[in-house]
């Protein structure tokens, strides 16, 4: 029986570039920072409040899943905004979306209410886009 | 009956104590009068703390706490000493920070430290034990490989 999810990743086209967005703009911990040899570092961050689900800011390049054409055609995508990763929670969206604004972060859409609370969509710096969201108080 | 809350747009309202969380934020280790902020923010302090809460789920106080707590986290993890990080993030006794530090996060700052340095150790000498195997396995990382020797060997190769 599956009872949790602890690992999901986030293609990225730069981890130091990555590390400073997810850190340092996003708030975000990081759990584990590993040098896996030359050119080879296995990164993961923590969302505030929850040291039980890591992110993989994993690079894109050959020697994993990708060869070199793939690669290139990835990072393409991912420049382009091709991917959706996730949602992240938060518990106002409108002062998020200030907080993270004034930091430079990208929206695609501004703080909008929906039927269920308000949601607004961002891009990380490889061009990855979250949906933040904040469901309706009971 | 209008309120002091009602004579401002609501997103007037928001930028405001958005500001004031940025504000401490960067300030953290100063010794952060919140009542002048609520003054900065134009609001009465009733109404200040009322609506940081309402928005960030924690009381400037409290929130002021957590950043200097987890700011605090960071210097430990760089190797300081406790007193050093205690008056770095802008407290005044090493003992009050303990206790507070402790009721926070269920562990003095020494035994964070000690905590985080074995967790560090253990990432530096056996990574594998932190990367999930189908991904190590993908990237041809595997138990017997030793990665400073490998890479010695790519450097020559």
């Amino acid at each position: 029986m599956i009872t949790k999810m602890n690992h999901a990743s986030i293609f990225v086209l730069d981890q130091d570039s990555a590390f400073d967005f997810y850190v340092n703009k996003l708030g975000f911990t990081v759990n584990t920072d590993a040098d896996m040899g030359p050119g080879k570092r296995w990164l993961t961050v923590n969302p505030p409040n929850q040291p039980d689900l890591e992110l993989t800011l994993m690079p894109i390049g050959t020697g994993m899943m990708f060869n070199e054409e793939s690669a290139a055609t990835m990072r393409e995508l991912v420049k382009n905004g091709t991917f959706g990763f996730g949602n992240f929670e938060c518990d106002d969206v409108r002062a998020t979306y200030e907080e993270l604004k004034s930091k430079g972060v990208e929206f695609s859409k501004p703080p909008t209410e929906e039927f269920w609370g308000w949601n607004a969509l961002f891009k990380d710096d490889s061009g990855n886009w979250f949906s933040l969201g904040q469901k309706k108080q009971d | 009956m209008r309120t002091e809350m009602d004579q401002y747009p609501r997103q007037y309202m928001y930028m405001r104590a958005v500001r004031a969380k940025l504000f401490i934020d960067a300030n953290f280790a100063s010794a952060i009068d919140l009542n002048k902020i609520a003054d900065e923010a134009c609001f009465s302090k009733f109404h200040f703390v009322r609506l940081f809460k309402e928005i960030y789920g924690r009381t400037p106080h409290q929130y002021l706490t957590d950043v200097r707590i987890k700011k605090a986290k960071v210097y430990l993890d760089d190797g300081q000493a406790v007193a050093f990080a205690c008056f770095k993030v802008g407290f005044d006794s090493v003992s009050s920070f303990t206790g507070l530090f402790k009721r926070r996060t269920g562990l003095t700052p020494r035994q964070y430290q000690l905590e985080r340095e074995r967790f560090r150790a253990s990432v530096a000498t056996e990574p594998l034990n932190h990367i999930p195997s189908c991904f190590a396995e993908k990237a041809g990382w595997n138990k017997n490989r030793n990665f400073r020797e490998v890479e010695t060997i790519d450097r020559r190769s």
